[in-house]
């Protein structure tokens, strides 16, 4: 076991776990916040989707002695009140079905648009390919984010 | 054979211990709220007299413990609750519509909870089988009328004018001298008055929220992260738990030592235990892919996924187990073959099998003559492979279980049908025992099949302590409840003149024949035989979205694109003239389908996707349509080759459900289907190795993704006023058809065996 001080969503917060534990689990199990979902484990689908600095990184790969002093956003830390621009696309284009992978969806497609605010329908798909979505609503992510591009 | 369809029908008798048929009416109940107000709960099977009035007060903690209905606020707030667990069929939103569109209210004034699980009181409360907007589409509407026509009583009493004179409108009723109030107002009133008799439904045109597109009603809550799923419950000092499985079906726990992996920090326990005792009597949808498991318990999903791998366990061939089912026609005894699969050997099994002499499912006219007699007969026989279901919220569930009685939560497609075997594992009396219903992370029919709830249960019950289990991906998959694997054989006669004359179906599977004998082209050719086959196995499966239509879709519709080629006509005409035979002047009796509606939808999709056109010439398109769960739906694919793959760039897609309750999110659901289907025909199969899963996690069992997902996909409803009919499953089936013959005229190729990114396609004469 091992303290680690972590900045998540603005706020500092203290734990004291295995160094090997994923992020994923130091978030789910430690600090209270399921926004970010358990989907495959091995960086495969997605739904674990974190940024660690402003990128995307999947949160089930990312060991909690690795993150040092990087800032972590959540899907709980995008916005206070569901008002992140690719919250809001996601509402308007009514978006989920199940909605398990969204969280992680949007996570990724946050961090798409900070770092290139209008991309092309082929690097959405390059950028959104590592996120699985069973239920197949990807043509509507797709809209969310070209609507959110324009914001 | 599990014949899942005919299961998820609504059930027509009330649940032993509910007392006999019922009034029609029976189901509603109202009563008086703390603070004035109205509740009207819904009883589907109670026997609460229709006149009974019921003047108990109820306090605001025993709203949801009485399983408060509709409920209606001083403050004019419209609370709905919903029965059916959610998985993504939207019923979160689309059941309060049919509740709001009868009692006439804001739509903005409606809040949404989940229900409590009850099926006394309010039915089956299952989600599957495209059932949950069909069977509640008369019973919610009931009850928002009901409680209209209280709300305008009372007004009617209050103002002292005839009821017959007071109109009602986005929750405000107003009389013709001017006098106006919210529902809100007259709530606590008519909270006193007896139920009416006389339930008074809207006519479909006058509908003001059913037909127009409601968002999401957890939609904020989806995209801000809020814990609506199963894996996301926690209680004050819960436990996780996880499960070590035999690895591979057949096999089974010979020994274990977990000293090292006890020693592990934040681990409680680590123990074998077994999912039933000794000659359990099994209801229809218990399974028992392994009974002997180790359960590894502590503080921490990550100390116990780390202890688990340190687990010393010997396993051994299980053999022959014999298993004691209870179904509808009593107790019956299974014997669940020992031999360790491997996917090559059951392939060449089936194709054994498939030779045998079979069971006639149906027969009409004279099909050995017709095919003795044809001067062109057409052979065809497909393959496909187990999918897995990979909800992406993997199973899990909560259980905390005592002395006197349990608690469960989780996501869970059919809690009335688990809570009868948790009765029984747990040996307390149904009462004892509440189960919640969370969102679910998917289902497509996984989540019907409870056995991973009762894993939870036991290991609390073991615990004495509320215990969340949770599977890992690798579990998940390697675990079963599989679409299972099957394979079909078509032919068909021509005559000299081209003419169809003969029909034959002869379909079989691991451990399930998928044949639908009385679906079309039944009832459409003279001559039509339909025979089925089933292989027993110990892998264990289920019904996945649209059971056995999903693989007789991709086969029959294949087939008739081959015969209609070789008729040289085109291949929507070719149904079309089918259909209207089936119409005009069906063959044999029982068959399945409305031929109009299935007409319908292939003339609005010939219409939509401007089949034939000049300006479509150059597309490589692929034309299916299918009838499931009480729906019609058909797809037009259009293909392309994109760096050297075939590539689905945009499909139509019409369907007839009858009444769409909410359009937009309908659309989303056959969209959905439509990728799905991409998916599972292109990449989908979990294949086995001396009985163990070859698929463990994403990187060896392909999903599809952004970048293969169409670019766009059009969804067209036929208009009609026909009460609901599914929606989640019936535009599942046709895609896989729909891809085969497209990929047909991209590729100049059959193909026959699926997923259709491993065949090896060969040509055929």
């Amino acid at each position: 076991m091992a303290k680690y001080s972590l900045k998540i969503n603005g706020k500092t917060q203290q734990v004291d776990v295995d160094p090997s534990t994923p992020m994923l689990w130091v978030l789910r199990d430690h600090l209270n916040m399921p926004g970010t979902k358990f989907g495959c484990g091995m960086a495969m689908c997605g739904a674990c989707t974190v940024h660690l600095d402003g990128n995307a990184i999947r949160s089930c790969s990312l060991p909690v002695s690795a993150v040092g002093k990087g800032a972590i956003t959540t899907i709980e830390g995008l916005s206070a009140d569901a008002s992140h621009p690719v919250q809001k696309a996601w509402l308007e284009h009514d978006v989920a079905q199940c909605g398990y992978c969204q969280s992680g969806q949007i996570m990724s497609a946050s961090a798409l648009l900070k770092s290139n605010p209008n991309p092309t329908d082929e690097e959405i798909d390059a950028y959104m390919s590592g996120n699985i979505c069973r239920c197949g609503t990807y043509l509507r992510i797709k809209e969310a984010i070209k609507a959110a591009a324009k914001k | 054979m599990k014949n899942i369809d005919n299961k998820m029908q609504l059930k027509k008798t009330p649940p032993s211990g509910a007392g006999g048929l019922v009034s029609r009416r029976s189901f509603l109940r109202s009563s008086a709220l703390a603070g004035g107000g109205m509740m009207l709960s819904f009883s589907w099977f109670s026997e609460v007299k229709a006149a009974e009035k019921v003047t108990e007060l109820n306090i605001i903690e025993q709203w949801s413990e009485l399983a408060a209905y509709i409920k209606i606020t001083p403050d004019n707030i419209i609370k709905i609750l919903v029965p059916n667990p959610e998985f993504g069929q939207n019923v979160m939103t689309s059941l309060p519509m049919m509740v709001a569109e009868e009692l006439d209210c804001d739509w903005k004034n409606v809040v949404v909870e989940m229900g409590t699980h009850d099926n006394v009181k309010y039915g089956p409360q299952f989600t599957g089988g495209s059932n949950s907007v069909r069977m509640y589409w008369k019973p919610l509407r009931n009850a928002g009328a009901a409680a209209r026509q209280m709300l305008i009583e009372a007004a009617a009493q209050t103002w002292g004018v005839s009821a017959s004179e007071i109109t009602t409108k986005a929750g405000t009723l107003s009389h013709s001298s001017g006098k106006t109030a919210k529902y809100g107002e007259m709530a606590a009133k008519a909270a006193t008055l007896t139920i009416p008799k006389d339930i008074k439904l809207k006519a479909p045109k006058d509908f003001s929220i059913v037909r127009n597109s409601k968002k999401n009603t957890e939609g904020v809550k989806v995209v801000s992260g809020k814990p609506l799923f199963g894996i996301d419950y926690k209680v004050d000092g819960m436990l996780i738990a996880m499960i070590q499985h035999p690895p591979a079906f057949g096999m089974k726990l010979k020994s274990f030592d977990a000293t090292a992996a006890k020693k592990m920090p934040g681990i409680k326990d680590i123990f074998s235990f077994k999912l039933y005792d000794d000659g359990f009597e099994q209801a229809g949808f218990d399974t028992r892919t392994f009974n002997e498991m180790i359960a590894v318990v502590g503080n921490s999903t990550w100390e116990v996924m780390n202890a688990r791998k340190k687990i010393n366990a010997q396993w051994e061939a299980a053999g022959d187990v014999k298993d004691t089912m209870m179904g509808r026609g009593g107790k019956t005894e299974k014997v669940v073959p020992g031999r360790l699969e491997t996917t090559s050997q059951q392939m060449e099994m089936m194709a054994e099998y498939a030779k045998k002499p079979a069971q006639q499912l149906r027969k009409d006219g004279d099909p050995e003559a017709a095919f003795k007699n044809a001067a062109q007969v057409i052979e065809r026989t497909y393959n496909a492979p187990f999918l897995a279901h990979n909800t992406m919220e993997p199973m899990n569930f909560f259980a905390h279980v005592q002395e006197d009685k349990a608690v469960v939560a989780g996501p869970l497609q059919a809690p009335g049908w688990v809570e009868p075997t948790l009765a029984k594992l747990l040996n307390l009396t149904p009462d004892k025992i509440e189960i919640q219903m969370t969102r679910m992370g998917g289902g497509f029919g996984r989540r019907a099949y409870g056995s991973y709830v009762y894993e939870a249960a036991r290991i609390s019950q073991k615990l004495k302590a509320p215990v969340k289990l949770i599977y890992t991906r690798e579990d998940d998959m390697t675990y079963g409840i599989y679409r299972p694997m099957y394979t079909a054989t078509y032919r068909a006669a021509l005559d000299a003149n081209k003419n169809l004359i003969g029909f034959h179906v002869k379909g079989g599977g691991i451990p399930e024949n998928p044949v639908h004998a009385n679906r079309f082209p039944a009832g459409a050719v003279d001559n039509y035989l339909a025979e089925g086959w089933e292989i027993p196995s110990n892998i264990t499966i289920g019904a996945f979205r649209a059971p056995r239509s999903n693989f007789n879709a991709a086969a029959e519709q294949s087939f008739l694109d081959e015969v209609a080629e070789a008729m040289g006509k085109d291949p929507i005409d070719f149904r079309l003239d089918l259909l209207k035979r089936a119409k005009e002047n069906p063959v044999g009796k029982n068959n399945d389908y409305d031929a109009s509606r299935y007409i319908g939808v292939l003339e609005l999709l010939k219409e939509k996707s401007g089949w034939g056109k000049p300006e479509n010439a150059g597309k490589k398109r692929g034309v299916a349509a299918y009838f499931c769960h009480a729906s019609y739906a058909g797809h037009v694919v259009d293909m392309v080759m994109r760096d050297g793959q075939p590539y689905v760039e945009s499909v139509t897609s019409v369907v007839d459900c009858g009444v769409v309750v909410n359009p937009d999110a309908a659309r989303n659901m056959v969209q959905g289907a439509v990728v799905d289907g991409i998916g599972q025909s292109f990449y989908g199969a979990l294949t086995h190795k001396d009985g163990a899963a070859e698929q463990s996690n994403f990187h060896n069992y392909r999903m599809i993704r952004h970048n293969e997902a169409p670019k766009k996909i059009d969804v067209h409803f036929v208009e009609n006023d026909i009460d609901p009919t599914g929606l989640g499953e019936p535009p599942f089936p046709p895609v896989f058809g729909a891809v085969a013959n497209a990929l047909f005229k991209t590729t100049g190729q059959r193909y026959y065996n699926q997923p259709f990114t491993t065949e090896q396609p060969k040509n055929r004469s």
